[in-house]
């Protein structure tokens, strides 16, 4: 069985998912339809290569990730004397699916404890409107959630959270503008503690990676946490919009070092979705992503499969090599 | 992830054609490679990189670049030159002629930053003897509104706004009457972030574009935004016509590689650069320094600038007197480090000098601190002490270290490197007044 028989299986098991699909299918139309005219009918040559890097350079896959896997294919292809574009299509697909793996990373959250999820990122990467998103998927899996706006800097930022907590019906714990995040953090322990909330989900404000006084801001938030509640930081998410460059490597890399990332919300993906972005930072940091904002509303964010990932991105192409 | 910077990358190319000077048109090639990857690492989108090497190829080859016995950095300018020339040459200004109240309308996707950047303007058109009004039109995002409200607070500048339940359009319209009534020559519109994919509220742009007919529209871009930042520059310029570019977070590590991209496909200015959170951290958009930006090779002007702008003239003279005769004091050396930053943060200004970057600057942050120290220490010294500090004795050395919060030996150090530099400045003082009459010493300021 090919794999490209594979993922279509795994692509109609996994694709209850409409939405995925829906938000993707502007993903497949730009990037694949390409990839599909690079693949098909060709002969193999240089122009070729440079053709398919080019491709995955444009979906901001990253220029190292994009020589590796075109050098990875090209030897795999000499050795295994495949003379012909279509036969190749297949060791691109199992390229790409083992630099993305095929595990589904879920959410790190444990029974009968506090879970505390920090998120964190650049400005205006989408931080707010995904906790939003977060606190409405985890209430409707059975979770009490408690917010805190961490967010004391940007105008507004509090009022922002505020109206999520009320959409969603949890309360939000919150100082004035301008207070000491690590405070608003503090008391947002005490009440999720006292509440016995399952999951408390603290939001920070928006910080360019290289500013080094706001990353240090966010190992003392840490301390705040490890101090007051010893073991229930579950989770540090960063969220990351899909519509960047090859920045966001960095910004994966300097968060990662100073607040111990754990997974990536990937937001922003219902726009231009390239979502080459995610195989670069898996690849290169072996950060997964864990959760996915394909939308603006309320329900629009959902678990990350790379497995239905990557089939998605295949399957215009499946659909064309069956025609 | 430190990019090291083009020309270091083709220094690397070419050194190993070094000892042969010239080179030929296929190495010319490779090195052009070079240039294509350090574009594409800068996120200047692809096609944009295909054309653009192929131009300097031709360039390339016209000129006398395989004559040159340094083709490397014939190469560095070429590509400098002819980036600042697409970037669009020179700064390029807000158009402010015609009837008032002129209408400046700030469009772009989510998150890219345009209430803050509605508010910088706004901040900046009024220093300039300007009365803007901001309007708030993002009915959408929470709290959008209420954000531009604090906004107009902070900077004292009126917003109009008519909560979230009332169209856009209506409720630009109703601004522009209201500026007319209250005597403000600007306004504002922030609108809501949007997909330049999403057909509705495209449209909603369409619609406010007619009604107020804007002075300049002004595209939000977030200078981090990888390839697709030209699929969005060309579908917010042919549905609304831009008038220019509004590129943020530049005082982020981003090469800003969108900056080309967004120039090329819609062949409109960037006016201007946001770069930092504060209301005033919004700058002209000067493309020769975006160019170095983008191939890593540092922004001297910008330096050199800032340091003018930090530095008080008359008083950097007599700084130089004092250092020629050796007359320097600890309390000069206090100024200096004030002045140093004023000029903003050490990381900051060592990225602006050309060939540093994040690896080499390993140690800045401990410099920072150990700065921060030493103007501790010195402002814990009585002005007596700073001039002469040989009068510091044991028990003066006790008290200055438990008022500026160090070690006894923390204040040791600081003196005796404050004497050992004393004493070096006065031997090179003699030697510079002897090279003065000899003029032939190669000895320069050590500062």
């Amino acid at each position: 069985m090919g794999i490209f028989d594979k993922l279509k299986q795994t692509l109609k098991s996994s694709f209850g998912n409409e939405k995925l699909e829906e938000s993707l299918s502007k993903t497949r139309r730009g990037f694949i339809d390409k990839v599909v005219d690079v693949f098909t009918g060709r002969e193999i040559d240089d122009d070729f290569y440079d053709e398919l890097e080019e491709l995955l350079i444009q979906g901001d896959v990253g220029v190292n990730t994009s020589i590796n896997l075109v050098e990875n294919i090209r030897k795999r292809a000499d050795k295994e004397r495949i003379k012909t574009s279509d036969e190749l299509k297949e060791i691109f697909a199992s390229e790409i699916a083992e630099l993305m793996g095929t595990e589904k990373t879920m959410l790190n959250l444990k029974e009968n404890q506090l879970n505390i999820i920090l998120v964190v990122g650049v400005n205006g990467a989408g931080k707010t409107t995904s906790i939003g998103k977060l606190t409405y998927k985890l209430k409707n899996e059975g979770k009490r959630v408690l917010l805190a706006a961490g967010d004391t800097f940007r105008a507004a930022a509090i009022d922002q959270l505020k109206i999520w907590g009320d959409r969603n019906g949890v309360d939000v714990v919150a100082h004035q503008e301008g207070a000491d995040p690590g405070a608003v953090v503090y008391d947002g322990i005490q009440a999720a503690l006292a509440r016995k909330s399952d999951v408390l989900i603290v939001d920070t404000a928006g910080r360019l990676q290289n500013k080094v006084n706001l990353m240090e801001e966010l190992k003392k938030i840490k301390r705040i946490i490890d101090r007051e509640a010893e073991g229930s930081l579950s989770e540090v998410l960063l969220v990351l919009d899909a519509t960047t460059g090859q920045n966001a490597l960095t910004q994966a890399k300097l968060f990662k070092d100073t607040a111990d990332v754990t997974g990536v919300i990937l937001s922003k993906l219902d726009g231009t979705a390239k979502g080459g972005i995610v195989i670069g930072i898996k690849s290169e940091l072996g950060l997964p992503v864990k959760l996915i904002g394909t939308g603006e509303k309320i329900e629009d964010m959902q678990d990350f499969n790379p497995e239905s990932f990557v089939g998605a991105l295949f399957s215009g192409m499946e659909d064309e090599t069956n025609e | 992830m430190a990019f090291d910077g083009l020309s270091d990358k083709l220094q690397g190319v070419i050194k190993k054609l070094k000892g042969r000077g010239k080179i030929s048109e296929a190495e010319l090639k490779e090195v052009l490679r070079e240039v294509r990857i350090a574009l594409l690492e800068a996120d200047v989108n692809f096609k944009v990189v295909k054309d653009f090497v192929k131009n300097v190829n031709e360039k390339a080859l016209g000129q006398d670049v395989l004559e040159s016995l340094t083709p490397g950095q014939h190469i560095v300018k070429l590509v400098n030159d002819e980036l600042t020339s697409l970037m669009g040459g020179s700064v390029s200004k807000l158009d402010m002629s015609g009837r008032s109240p002129l209408v400046i309308m700030m469009v772009g996707l989510q998150g890219s930053g345009k209430t803050t950047s509605s508010g910088k303007l706004a901040n900046h058109l009024k220093k300039q003897g300007r009365r803007p009004l901001l309007v708030a039109c993002d009915v959408y995002r929470p709290a959008a509104v209420k954000q531009l409200e604090v906004l107009g607070k902070q900077l004292d500048l009126p917003v109009f706004s008519l909560g979230t339940e009332i169209s856009p359009v209506e409720i630009s319209e109703k601004a522009i009457a209201h500026a007319k009534e209250y005597g403000n020559d600007i306004v504002i519109i922030d609108t809501a972030g949007r997909l330049h994919i999403d057909e509705a509220l495209m449209d909603e742009l369409k619609n406010i574009k007619e009604k107020v007919s804007p002075k300049e529209i002004l595209l939000v871009v977030d200078s981090m935004t990888g390839q697709d930042a030209v699929n969005v520059a060309e579908n917010f310029n042919n549905l609304l016509d831009i008038s220019g570019v509004i590129l943020t977070k530049l005082d982020g590590d981003t090469r800003g590689g969108a900056a080309l991209s967004v120039k090329s496909v819609t062949g409109k200015p960037i006016k201007f650069a946001g770069m930092g959170e504060k209301m005033d951290a919004l700058e002209p958009f000067h493309p020769d320094r975006m160019a170095s930006r983008i191939l890593g090779m540092g922004d001297m002007l910008t330096l050199i600038e800032k340091a003018q702008t930090s530095f008080d003239q008359e008083k950097a003279k007599e700084m130089e007197k004092k250092m020629m005769k050796a007359e320097f004091t600890l309390e000069d050396f206090l100024y200096q480090m004030e002045q140093m930053k004023n000029m903003g943060p050490l990381d900051q200004m060592m990225e602006m000098i050309p060939g540093m970057n994040k690896a080499k600057m390993g140690d800045m942050q401990l410099n920072e601190k150990e700065m921060a120290k030493t103007q501790a220490i010195i402002r814990s010294m009585t002005p007596g002490e700073r001039r002469n500090p040989s009068i510091i004795n044991g028990s003066r050395r006790k008290r200055i270290a438990s008022g500026s919060g160090t070690r006894v030996q923390d204040i040791n150090k600081l003196i005796k490197q404050f004497s050992d530099a004393q004493k070096m400045m006065k031997q090179l003082s003699g030697q510079m007044s002897k090279a003065k009459k000899g003029g032939k010493s190669k000895i320069k300021f050590p500062f």
